[in-house]
């Protein structure tokens, strides 16, 4: 499947990536006007590799999220006004406004969960991936982290497990050159992190992340292995977060040369102009749809902010609902009445 | 012409500097490290960044990436790593970036470090300081605002503290690392900046013990104890009573393990009424240790039960609620009311 010539799909992987970029920017705004609280990580400069990723994926597939996790949430077909209520703490939120931005889960699109930990997710992803195995499904997981993640002990411990079982896991990671002020130059030892594939016996390889398609092919190759018993693989992609890790950073560790120089390769501008032609293909898209996916974008996330707006605030008299299970003994041997 | 001598006074000005407890701590991480060379500073992003409270600010650039080591995301390797080295005479001060990272750090922490001495009757000893940045009011979330000290505290071999303002930041720092036991440094984040809690930190002075509590307010009405984050609702608490004619004593526990409650002995067999205030949720905690010490000690004193406030038993909840969550002036007075009206 090609992305840049099929309609359908460019037009689909690119109001993809522009409802991530105007949600992402849309946070930073309501961050810096004081109407959001918490913590925000944007993965503005990142689209194309949860849209890539999850356009591999079919339904019923599901994905374990990080941190940074908007983009993979948005790409596997969450709610943006769930979403954004989520991030303004309101009852209609996916998590009633408990969890925030660094911890939606939308068990209905298969979103296993964003994380706070880093590579909290990857031994979880693999736990997934042995239940799918357990009961008999087809279903693959895919396990989204960045570069920092790889260096985590769980990390280590959830790849290995997904690979000595073989389990239906695509791990992903988006390797956007920093942990943080940690550089990947300076944090592995490797010259490429698909190099660590390997070492636990499974598939990697090195992708561009910024080209939707590359990161699909990839991801449909790991995929289609999974889905057929062939066991995980790891996918890194290259990438880069143009704004800060979060809202405080300052950014000492990186040259405004190299920031610029990576915005000059926006996963974005690229893709609208594969589409509509610049190579020897026919153009998949006209300006105007160019123009109609922009379009759709940008309403959604204005519509997703006034409906998250309009909704109740998170209550603080249910503030301590749901830290058990609703009353009910378990009997033992069993499941609950 | 020479210079005149300085008389005692200006030695004194010239040691004294007003800081906040952020720049306290930094200051006395600097000054461990120039009285020893075996002292380093590791953890995540603590070297060109300085850490993202900014409180090993400096520390790279003047003491070099070979003593200040910024570490990949891996906490327990850097916990791992700093005992070997305290094992091989280092004096290793790692940093956790926020609290709520620590627990892959966890097993290093209670399995090895905690332990070693015991393990080998002191042939081995680790006096390895990790600095957690712990607490609420920062506007953050789960994992970056919440207060896990008590689950340190439970485990013998460490030593836990935690500082309230910036004379104990500095000294709490200098007599960690000078320590032979490993210490568990936990610092309110949001109260590393704050202006009002500014101090002068007269790095020439004497410090009390590191594993002391002290009374900061006289009173005989009822005592307060708290502990860092929580000591300015306790003293605020303190001056609200006061308008209402009663005088309240408040405790600072400073050091959480070992306990020092000898001074809260004292203080209740005076006031009778206990209010022990704290961010972490109050189940097997350690309000829970000093009500129940104290009602063992000072039984025949009390006028009225042991009053905790403290953080729910929920996990941390959104920004949004977490001035629910946190003990604030109200629910303080509210335990103080509750132990007179008794
Ligand atoms: C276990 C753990 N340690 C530290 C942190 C603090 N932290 C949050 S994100 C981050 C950097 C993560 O880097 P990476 O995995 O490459 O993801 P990126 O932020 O680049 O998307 C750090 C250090 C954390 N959340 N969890």
């Amino acid at each position: 499947m090609t992305l840049t010539t099929e309609a359908d799909r460019a037009k689909h992987a690119l109001t993809t990536m522009w409802t991530i970029r105007r949600f992402e920017e849309a946070v930073d705004d309501m961050f810096a006007r004081g109407l959001m609280h918490g913590t925000m990580h944007l993965s503005i400069g990142q689209e194309a590799v949860p849209t890539g990723a999850c356009m591999a994926l079919s339904e019923g597939d599901y994905i374990t999220s990080t941190h940074r996790g908007h983009g993979h949430c948005i790409a596997k077909g969450a709610k943006l006004d769930a979403m954004m209520a989520e991030l303004l703490a309101k009852e209609t939120g996916y998590c009633r406004g408990r969890g925030g931005s660094m911890h939606i889960a939308d068990v209905a699109t298969g979103n296993l969960g964003a994380n706070g930990i880093v590579a909290g997710g990857v031994p979880i992803a693999a736990g997934a991936g042995l239940a799918v195995r357990m009961r008999g499904g087809s279903e693959v997981v895919v396990s989204f982290f960045g570069d920092g993640a790889v260096n985590e002990g769980a990390w280590h411990e959830g790849v290995n497990l997904a690979a000595i079982w073989d389990l239906p896991v695509v791990f992903v990671c988006e390797n956007n050159r920093y942990g943080m002020s940690m550089s990947v130059d300076r944090a592995f030892n490797v010259d490429t992190l698909a190099e660590r594939a390997r070492g636990y016996g499974i598939p990697g390889v090195t992708v561009d992340g910024n080209d939707p398609q590359t990161v699909y092919d990839a991801v449909a190759d790991a995929v289609r292995r999974a889905r057929s018993g062939g066991g995980p693989s790891f996918v890194e992609a290259l990438t880069y977060r143009w704004k800060g890790h979060s809202k405080s950073d300052k950014n000492l560790y990186r040259t405004r040369e190299e920031i610029e120089s990576w915005r000059e390769r926006d996963p974005i501008a690229a893709f609208e102009a594969a589409v509509t032609g610049g190579g020897a293909t026919a153009p998949a898209l006209s300006e105007s749809d160019v123009e109609e996916c922009r379009a759709l974008a940008r309403d959604r996330v204005r519509e997703a902010i006034r409906t998250a707006n309009a909704a109740p605030d998170a209550d603080a008299a249910t503030l301590t609902d749901a830290v058990y299970a609703p009353a009910g003994e378990p009997i033992a041997g069993g499941t609950r009445a | 012409m020479a210079a005149p001598a300085a008389s005692p006074v200006d030695t004194q000005a010239a040691n004294t500097q007003t800081m906040t407890i952020g720049k306290a701590l930094n200051n006395g991480l600097r000054a461990a490290m120039e009285a020893d060379p075996k002292v380093l500073v590791m953890g995540e992003d603590v070297g060109k960044l300085g850490g993202v409270f900014r409180v090993t600010d400096g520390l790279q650039k003047d003491f070099g990436e070979h003593r200040v080591l910024d570490t990949p995301l891996a906490e327990s390797g850097i916990v791992g790593t700093a005992i070997g080295l305290a094992v091989r005479g280092f004096r290793p001060v790692c940093e956790i970036q926020f609290e709520g990272f620590i627990f892959p750090a966890f097993d290093q922490i209670s399995s090895q470090l905690a332990k070693l001495r015991y393990r080998t009757q002191g042939k081995l000893k680790a006096p390895v300081v990790i600095r957690v940045p712990f607490g609420g009011g920062i506007g953050a979330v789960e994992h970056h605002s919440e207060s896990p000290e008590s689950l340190f505290s439970h485990i013998p071999g460490l030593k836990v503290v935690s500082c309230s303002n910036p004379v104990d930041a500095y000294w709490m720092m200098r007599q960690a690392i000078s320590s032979d036991d490993p210490v568990m440094v936990f610092e309110p984040k949001k109260l590393y900046h704050s202006s009002a809690l500014k101090a002068p930190v007269d790095t020439t002075a004497t410090p009390d013990p590191l594993h002391s509590s002290r009374v900061v307010r006289h009173g005989d009405a009822a005592t307060i104890a708290a502990y860092g984050p929580s000591l300015p609702v306790a003293l605020d608490a303190a001056t609200a009573a006061q308008e209402e004619g009663r005088s309240l004593e408040v405790i600072d526990l400073r050091t959480l393990s070992p306990l020092d409650l000898g001074p809260v002995f004292e203080s209740v067999r005076r006031t009778g009424r206990l209010v022990v205030v704290s961010e972490a949720s109050s189940e097997v905690s350690l309000t829970s240790e000093v009500a129940a010490r104290v009602q063992q000690e000072c039984f025949y004193s009390l006028e009225a039960p042991v009053q905790r406030v403290t953080g729910f038993d929920t996990p941390y909840p959104p920004a949004k609620l977490e001035e629910h969550f946190l003990p604030d002036l109200d629910r303080v007075l509210y335990a103080v009311d509750n132990a007179l009206e008794w």
